[in-house]
């Protein structure tokens, strides 16, 4: 039983994602978290710090590079279990047995990750990477992130990207959250209901968080 | 609830052979009893088809009884008809209304390939269980059943695991076609009593290595499997599979 087996087991596989997907849940409680600041209703200040310590400082960094090998992993292994799964029915049914067994979105772990993917592509070139590459990649001087978010989220089109980006979050968790538990080996009834209850909680709760900041700031609802 | 009779229209899935490509065809079944199993009422169009000089429909069936696992048929898009906790044998035709229209096709499956019309090789199944579904005892004299003290709600968790009956319905329900749902509940069956442990981490990583090789898909956690199973096997030892696999993939010696 090496590890190259376990690894490319279909189990082993889907413990990647389990594994992959608690890391960018933990991910987004941070994230979230410092975002919020933006309602602090101080122009910017309290937000900008929280974006500079995350920013200017070699232990976030490192952990950076974690965070998107995190995220590579979790991406590159769910698309090619997606194409693994599908190609397990060569023949499909005439009816299909659809919500009367399961629910849409835990079948369609696939299709939302994938518009979570093109929404992040565009999320990283709003803010990441103009922050980044005006740092040189390294430690230099940030942009003022604050200011970058209302010029981005004073466009109506965006907003709605974003909040469509965020609606697809909260599905991909409402099924992610207590499915990567499953995963992980959680099968006592008493630790799957509570585990159940606080996944639907979060994929509600943090998601509308995300939407509302560009909301907040495209119908000024922050000063 | 009062008996009555009708008349139905059924498309049914027709395919000479494993290499055919198969295809529907529709047939009329005239006066047909609400008292009838659907099996029977598919003996009943099958004597037709022989009068007419026709072939008859290939279907697996065995005990009819709800307990052998043999008889499949996804049935107006569900593995065994629309009852819950049922199997094809035990679903009545007292489900069904005059004049409606029922769609019957094979389970749908890389791993299970369809030998004949509605009948599939689920031989698959049994090199999964080959592979380790099974407990190593030496000859001798049987050993007295209560020196081998068992918690309660263990035997009743294995005891509910091992109601599988081997059918393939979660497969047949399941997107992936994973075949998680009937390894899981082997797997669990044999985890859960003292006279499994022994042989533990090498039965889950060898049956999940099977069930991989016969070209079964992964589990989503998507739960159409628990939804459609005639023995409601639960999810839940899905989740006690995926803790055997990744403590023996943890504790393994090399």
């Amino acid at each position: 039983m090496t590890w190259k087996q376990v690894f490319t087991s279909s189990v082993g596989k889907k413990l990647v994602m389990g594994f992959t997907g608690i890391f960018l849940i933990l991910f987004l409680i941070v994230h979230v978290g410092l975002n919020a600041c933006i309602w602090a209703n101080d122009g910017g200040e309290m937000f900008n710090k929280g974006a500079h310590f995350m920013g200017a400082n070699w232990v976030p960094r490192i952990l950076e590079i974690g965070l998107f090998a995190g995220l590579l992993l979790h991406i590159i292994q769910g698309l090619l279990l997606v194409f693994y799964n599908r190609s397990k029915r060569t023949v499909g049914y005439a009816i299909n047995y659809g919500n009367r067994g399961s629910k849409w979105y835990s079948r369609s772990m696939g299709l939302l990750g994938t518009i979570i993917l093109l929404f992040l592509i565009l999320h990283l070139a709003n803010f990441w990477l103009p922050n980044r590459s005006h740092q040189g990649f390294l430690l230099g001087e940030e942009i003022n992130l604050y200011t970058t978010m209302k010029d981005v989220f004073s466009n109506i089109l965006v907003v709605i990207v974003y909040v469509f980006g965020c609606i697809s979050l909260g599905y991909h968790l409402a099924h992610g959250f207590q499915s990567a538990f499953k995963t992980l080996g959680i099968h006592n009834k008493r630790w799957h209901k509570s585990i159940s209850a606080v996944g639907l909680a979060f994929s509600i709760i943090v998601p509308l968080l995300f939407a509302m900041m560009p909301l907040s700031f495209y119908f000024g609802w922050i000063n | 609830m009062q008996h009555y009779n009708m008349n139905l229209t059924l498309k049914v899935w027709r395919q000479k052979n494993k290499e055919d490509k198969g295809g529907f065809q529709n047939y009329q079944v005239k006066d047909i009893s609400s008292e009838m199993s659907f099996l029977e009422m598919l003996d009943v169009l099958n004597e037709q088809l022989i009068r007419d000089g026709q072939d008859p429909i290939a279907f697996d069936h065995d005990c009819r009884e709800g307990i052998c696992g043999m008889c499949s048929l996804y049935i107006n898009g569900k593995p065994h008809g629309d009852w819950k906790a049922n199997t094809t044998c035990q679903l009545h035709m007292r489900a069904f209304k005059d004049g409606e229209t029922i769609v019957i096709e094979p389970w749908r499956a890389g791993a299970f390939p369809v030998v004949k019309d509605l009948v599939v090789d689920r031989s698959a199944f049994d090199r999964i269980i080959q592979a380790g579904g099974f407990i190593s005892v030496n000859t001798g004299n049987a050993v007295d059943g209560n020196s081998l003290p068992i918690n309660k709600d263990a035997a009743d968790a294995a005891f509910a695991a091992a109601m599988c009956i081997g059918c393939g319905a979660c497969v047949a329900a399941c997107k992936n076609a994973s075949a998680m749902l009937f390894l899981s509940a082997k797997v669990s069956h044999l985890a859960l009593l003292p006279q499994g442990d022994p042989e533990r981490k090498s039965r889950v990583f060898n049956m999940v290595a099977q069930m991989d090789k016969e070209g079964f898909g992964a589990c989503t956690n998507t739960g159409a499997c628990e939804a459609a199973c005639p023995k409601e096997i639960s999810i839940a030892n899905i989740a006690r599979l995926n803790k055997e696999y990744l403590f023996a993939s943890i504790t393994a010696e090399k």
